[in-house]
């Protein structure tokens, strides 16, 4: 049987990509997987008592070693900010390349901490900084010292001791480019770097607390238990700062979908399922519930999609017990069929996500195919011709041409850059001034004014030709023949609309990193958890793959 | 030390600001971290340029021809650049094209190297007293290299170079008879059982 690949008009809508959910594809579970072998070690762990001072973790193998180097701050409570526009936090962190020497350390105390003011070097990789959740680290603290372990609810509700509110890399503030290490096997997959900074911290968190217990009560003070810590992630802040990285990306967009898009393809052409295979899926279907009982958000928009996902799940649960019958040429076909058919669009991607639990063997070389040599496409086939470029618009982006760019609400928002944190926002054209200088996101309106020009002109003409008069369409003209070779470079929505939610944007990302209990603060803003439930470094030569839904 | 990405961002960023359109300003951000990356003062140029063109105009030349004149001021490299990239299936028949009067002539390089990896040959960039063998994208030779870069070029001459040898036959063959010292002369035995293949292919 050959299954096609989903529709990528309707697969990159922008309702189907923020209902995408973590996968075996996630970058922190590959990154797991990658480095489970590595050596992992504390090399430094010079705190005061307070908690305050510099610690150093290594992941190494053979001649290859990263050290993440932290720096932990005394800040004030009002100093503490969650957004990105803060200039101090409780901890800075940056990954090295190789074991930092004394003055690389005193170097990067000066900097690391001024983060987005500091600069850094081609020797560091990522860079990062993160805040308590003063309410649970204190309350851990104080229990730790008093001989006890912290109320579970509590750390359950929160998920972390700390969450971070950027983390960067290739190339930013001074970091090494991205071209310098590509060709290292190890981080062969999007953001592995990005991840093992989020993975360390999380392991310094737990030091850390421990650490301040111990002396605030020596005799007394007990180690955090390492179930709790287990149960416990990084938190991340995130704004819109992610919402033009996948306009701005398109290979690599569509290499992310296209990998998950061929996951399930082939799993749905599987004829006969395994015995075992079929337990671990309904296993983790099952197990999966909990992680969204304990999902919480205040967030009116976030809770509808996650009572319906709730009831989708249990009512797909029941379809499976009561009348499924794995035993079925195609099982996995059917269940796909039977999902779009009764449930809504963000149970069905969560279950095509747990599709992906038994086959390794599936999974694994995608995991290879999702980075991009993004400047190998960048180039413009001017010698095309007008005709076929308008045959590419009118096959790839048909949704996007039937838009009335003549109405107001369609093109209400205008993305720009703040200048005071050089950061992306969103603002009403109508209402704001700074529409003048929009950034080039508006790819539905840009595509469908470039559709009119190429109405109007000679079939035969050629691209180059064609620039010549319509330079302000040169970065679409660019976009439509990236995505005639991949079919999921770009969002098929409008990305200016009144109604647009741009964390939409921001959770398929997200999804992609293996974020987990999105919690939207509001329309442009969320909170999620990372590498909750996943293994501390000391288990990671033997872990159970599946920790994601069996924590 | 500057990153290459936050060469090529910020590259992007003045050059829409000057006045260019998103689609040229993200070729510009491309073409001065290549300058970079090859070790050409990409960024000093091109801040000097911008400078420049608060002063004084600079013409377009949106199409390329064998010979090309400007008529009061000099030709705008990016502008040039955008259409020599553009149209360079075209001008790669021409053999060679000549222009006059080119602004900051280093700014015009690397879309005459990304023009080069496009078209598989060589080109050779000439003005002046200077020149540059540009090679498909992977490197340029320069005489000017390490030196100030002029702001203008008079008389340039950019040429096709096709694909040939750049060493006689004599050559050839002297270099290839010594690699023949690493081969083993092939004794009939030697011919019967070493050879993967059968002798004979008429079965």
């Amino acid at each position: 049987m050959n299954i096609k690949l989903r529709d990528p008009n309707i697969i990159m809508k922008l309702s189907r990509l923020g209902s995408f959910h973590q996968s075996k594809l996630s970058f922190l579970r590959s990154f797991l997987k990658e480095f489970k072998d590595w050596q992992y070690q504390r090399d430094l762990f010079d705190l005061d008592k307070n908690g305050f001072g510099v610690a150093v973790y290594s992941f190494k193998k053979k001649e290859r070693i990263y050290s993440l180097i932290c720096f932990a701050n005394e800040i004030s409570d009002d100093e503490r900010s969650d957004r990105v526009i803060a200039t101090k936090w409780d901890a800075a962190f940056t990954l090295h390349d190789g074991v930092p020497s004394k003055n690389d350390i005193q170097r990067l105390k000066n900097e690391v901490p001024k983060q987005e003011v500091g600069r850094l070097s081609y020797k560091e990789l990522t860079l990062s900084r993160a805040n308590k959740s003063v309410r649970v680290f204190d309350h851990v603290v104080d229990n730790l010292s008093k001989g006890m372990q912290p109320d579970i609810n509590l750390l359950e509700k929160v998920g972390y001791l700390y969450r971070t509110t950027a983390v960067y890399g290739s190339g930013k503030f001074g970091l090494a480019d991205r071209f310098r290490i590509k060709n290292r096997e190890e981080i062969n997959g999007p953001f592995r770097l990005e991840m093992m900074l989020v993975y360390l911290v999380r392991q310094f968190t737990f030091d850390q607390v421990n650490h301040v217990a111990k002396h605030k009560n020596p005799k007394k003070a007990v180690q955090l238990d390492p179930k709790i810590c287990k149960n416990l992630g990084i938190g991340n802040s995130t704004g819109l700062g992610m919402a033009p990285f996948i306009v701005n990306h398109p290979t690599l967009l569509n290499n992310w979908i296209l990998c998950r898009e061929t996951a399930l393809k082939k799993i749905r052409e599987i004829k006969h399922v395994a015995s075992k295979d079929k337990d671990l899926f309904k296993n983790c279907i099952r197990n999966s519930i909990k992680n969204i009982t304990s999902w919480n958000t205040e967030s009116e928009y976030q809770l509808k999609k996650i009572n319906l996902l709730l009831k989708n799940i249990r009512k797909f649960v029941k379809f499976l017990d009561d009348k499924f019958d794995f035993e079925q040429d195609y099982p996995f076909n059917e269940i796909y069929l039977w999902l779009e058919k009764e449930t809504c669009e963000e149970c069905i991607e969560y279950v095509v996500s747990i599709m992906m639990e038994p086959y390794n063997e599936i999974i694994e070389p995608l995991i290879r195919k999702m980075s991009s040599e993004e400047e190998r496409y960048f180039n413009i086939p001017t010698n095309r011709t007008v005709e076929e470029l308008r045959n590419i618009i009118e096959k790839k982006y048909p949704n996007i041409l039937t838009i009335n760019f003549e109405k107001k609400q369609n093109f209400k928002k205008f993305w720009f850059i703040s200048k005071n944190k050089e950061e992306p926002r969103l603002a009403d054209r109508f209402e704001e001034q700074g529409s003048n200088l929009e950034q080039p996101l508006a790819i539905a309106r840009d595509i469908k004014e470039l559709h009119n020009k190429l109405l109007e002109s000679n079939n035969s003409l050629t691209i180059d030709k064609f620039l010549i008069n319509n330079s302000n369409l040169r970065h679409v003209v660019r976009r439509a023949f990236i995505i005639e070779k991949f079919p999921y470079s770009e969002i098929q929505d409008n990305t200016i609309s009144e109604s647009i939610v741009p964390i939409d944007m921001l959770r398929l990302k997200l999804s992609f990193f293996g974020a987990l209990k999105f919690d939207p603060r509001s329309d442009k803003w969320l909170r999620i958890c990372m590498f909750q439930g996943a293994p501390l470094p000391n288990e990671l030569k033997n872990y159970d793959e599946q920790w994601v839904y069996n924590s | 030390m500057k990153s290459l990405s936050e060469i090529e961002t910020t590259s992007k960023r003045a050059s829409r600001a000057a006045g260019f359109s998103w689609g040229v300003a993200e070729e510009v951000g491309k073409c001065i971290r290549l300058l970079e990356l090859f070790g050409f003062p990409g960024i000093k140029n091109l801040n000097q340029y911008y400078q420049n063109r608060n002063d004084e105009i600079f013409e377009d030349l949106n199409l390329i021809n064998q010979s090309n004149k400007s008529n009061k001021s000099n030709f705008c490299p990016i502008t040039l650049g955008v259409s020599f990239l553009d149209q360079i299936r075209t001008l790669e028949k021409l053999k060679k094209c000549t222009f006059e009067g080119i602004a900051f002539p280093i700014l015009l390089l690397p879309f005459l190297s990304r023009s080069s990896e496009i078209i598989g040959k060589k080109i050779l960039f000439k003005f002046d007293e200077n020149s540059f063998l540009i090679n498909l994208n992977v490197n340029i030779s320069s005489n000017l290299y390490l030196k100030e870069f002029p702001s203008k070029a008079k008389n340039v001459e950019i040429s096709f170079l096709e694909n040939e040898d750049t060493f006689s036959n004599d050559d050839w063959k002297s270099l290839y008879k010594l690699s023949e010292n690493t081969f083993v002369e092939e004794t009939d035995s030697l011919k019967q059982g070493a050879a993967g293949a059968g002798l004979t292919d008429n079965d």
